[in-house]
């Protein structure tokens, strides 16, 4: 046994729990007791995280992993971790490399840049109907969520009208309390959902990204339909999170807002700092090691699972001096927000599309954007797999 | 300097056509790493360099 647990409560909304940061001076690896009494490891220190994700002789199979939080401990009973055919970010390669090597070409930085007129557009027309709407509004609601939401939908051809499910169903799988029978339901209605779609799509192809995997013939309907899966929940929880997450850390932070808002140059690397200093992804990524494996001088054994935690290791000082604090112009690339490895994430141009347009233009089309409520009264998402704002009460 | 590049365990992540657009694309199909000039100039160096250690997958290196 080890006295350390893993704590998802924090004492101040944009910093890790303090329990965590504090580990990171005494070592980068530390022994962590899971829920279910497993002995496994605990990351805080960069280079350990980023030799960890480099390294296939770790698993991230969630059947060999053990559950960080109690709260996930149901889910695993129930066999919610079975990995569904075609959700790969959940396979080891070269299974994983399989699915990977076909989604690649759809998701380049080039294709990416290629998009952007398209999701400014898309931008614009929120931040229409949010003006429209009038003031107060929740800016989750209005702007963080329909973005990234919209533009999935339509990279995937997924009709955009069907959203209310879906979005309802994911919030449910996202929740770390959630009852297991609850999340088999989200996840059997998320999946009915997507493969009548991927039928119709059979039946009548439309220009998108689903139509062109069920034509290239390489995958049948249940991989397909985990495919979709993922690329659509991926797709717009994370980067509404960050938007949501990122105005709040901004209005919070005037001199930091005005940066996004007045300098074109600083909007690339300001991102990838909000992605650091932020970190959304809380709770892991976990791997179990397939093998006894030696990382920085700890030896993990065969069978043993490690979870990363990225939002202390995001501001590991030997990678990230003083970064405790949010600073735009700071070179902000190599966090692991994204992750490394062969499971970096597929989408991560596309975010960054999707942030680089809707900070800047949030920023000035409200430039006396303020929030509607004190500071201490934003509900934080602790209680999520993905952090973030559950509401963010705005008016200008 | 020389860039090699290994499409074999390349994963399309697209940090070194990010990094550095005048040396690495990536392909229309797969978007595995195209390397369009493997002896990039004097200036490039450093951001080259940068784009290696950014690779998730080690896909490329400089000699």
């Amino acid at each position: 046994m080890s006295d350390l647990t893993l704590t998802t409560t924090r004492q101040r909304p944009f910093d890790p729990p303090d329990e965590i940061a504090e580990l990171r001076p005494k070592a980068a690896i530390h022994r962590m007791t899971y829920a279910d009494g497993h002995l496994g490891w605990l990351v805080t220190g960069y280079s350990a995280a980023r030799a960890v994700l480099a390294d296939a002789r770790f698993s991230n199979r969630p059947e060999r992993m053990h559950p960080p939080i109690p709260a996930r401990m149901a889910l695993a009973q129930e066999g919610g971790f079975r990995v569904p055919p075609g959700f790969f970010l959940r396979m080891d390669a070269p299974e994983h490399t399989r699915y990977r090597k076909l989604l690649t070409g759809q998701f380049t930085v080039r294709r990416m840049k290629e998009l952007e007129p398209r999701i400014a557009q898309i931008a614009e027309a929120c931040l229409d109907a949010m003006e429209a709407a009038g003031k107060p509004v929740d800016l989750v609601q209005e702007f963080a969520l329909p973005i990234p939401s919209l533009v999935i939908c339509e990279l995937l051809g997924v009709p955009y009208e069907d959203r209310a499910q879906f979005q309802e169903d994911t919030k449910v799988l996202v929740n770390l309390e959630v009852k297991a029978e609850d999340a088999v339901g989200a996840m059997t209605r998320i999946s009915a959902y997507l493969y009548g779609l991927i039928q119709r799509k059979r039946a009548k192809p439309t220009d998108d990204l689903l139509s062109g995997l069920v034509e290239s013939g390489e995958l049948n309907d249940e991989e397909l339909t985990g495919v979709a899966f993922l690329l659509l929940v991926a797709g717009h929880e994370t980067t509404a999170n960050m938007l949501g997450l990122g105005t709040y850390a901004l209005l919070t932070n005037p001199a930091q807002l005005a940066v996004m808002r007045d300098d074109p140059s600083a909007v690339e690397n300001g991102v990838e700092e909000l992605l650091r200093y932020l970190t959304i992804i809380h709770l892991g990524p976990i791997r179990s090691a397939l093998t006894d494996v030696e990382i920085e001088g700890q030896v993990i054994k065969a069978g043993e699972s490690v979870m990363l935690h990225l939002p202390v290791i995001n501001r590991d000082p030997s990678r990230f001096p003083d970064g405790e604090h949010l600073d735009l112009t700071r070179p902000a690339t190599g966090h692991l927000t994204f992750g490394h490895g062969i499971h970096q994430c597929l989408g991560q141009q596309l975010a960054r599309a999707e942030m680089r347009i809707g900070y800047p233009a949030l920023l000035r089309r409200f430039p006396g954007l303020r929030l509607a409520v004190s500071p201490e009264e934003v509900p934080m998402r602790s209680d999520m797999s993905i952090y973030g704002v559950h509401r963010l009460p705005v008016t200008w | 300097m020389e860039i090699k590049a290994d499409t074999t365990v390349c994963i399309g992540a697209g940090m070194c056509a990010l990094t550095v657009p005048a040396i690495f694309d990536q392909s229309e199909d797969e978007g595995t790493v195209v390397v369009l000039d493997s002896t990039p100039p004097a200036e490039l160096e450093d951001a080259v360099r940068r784009a290696v250690t950014l690779c998730p997958s080690g896909a490329i290196s400089v000699v």
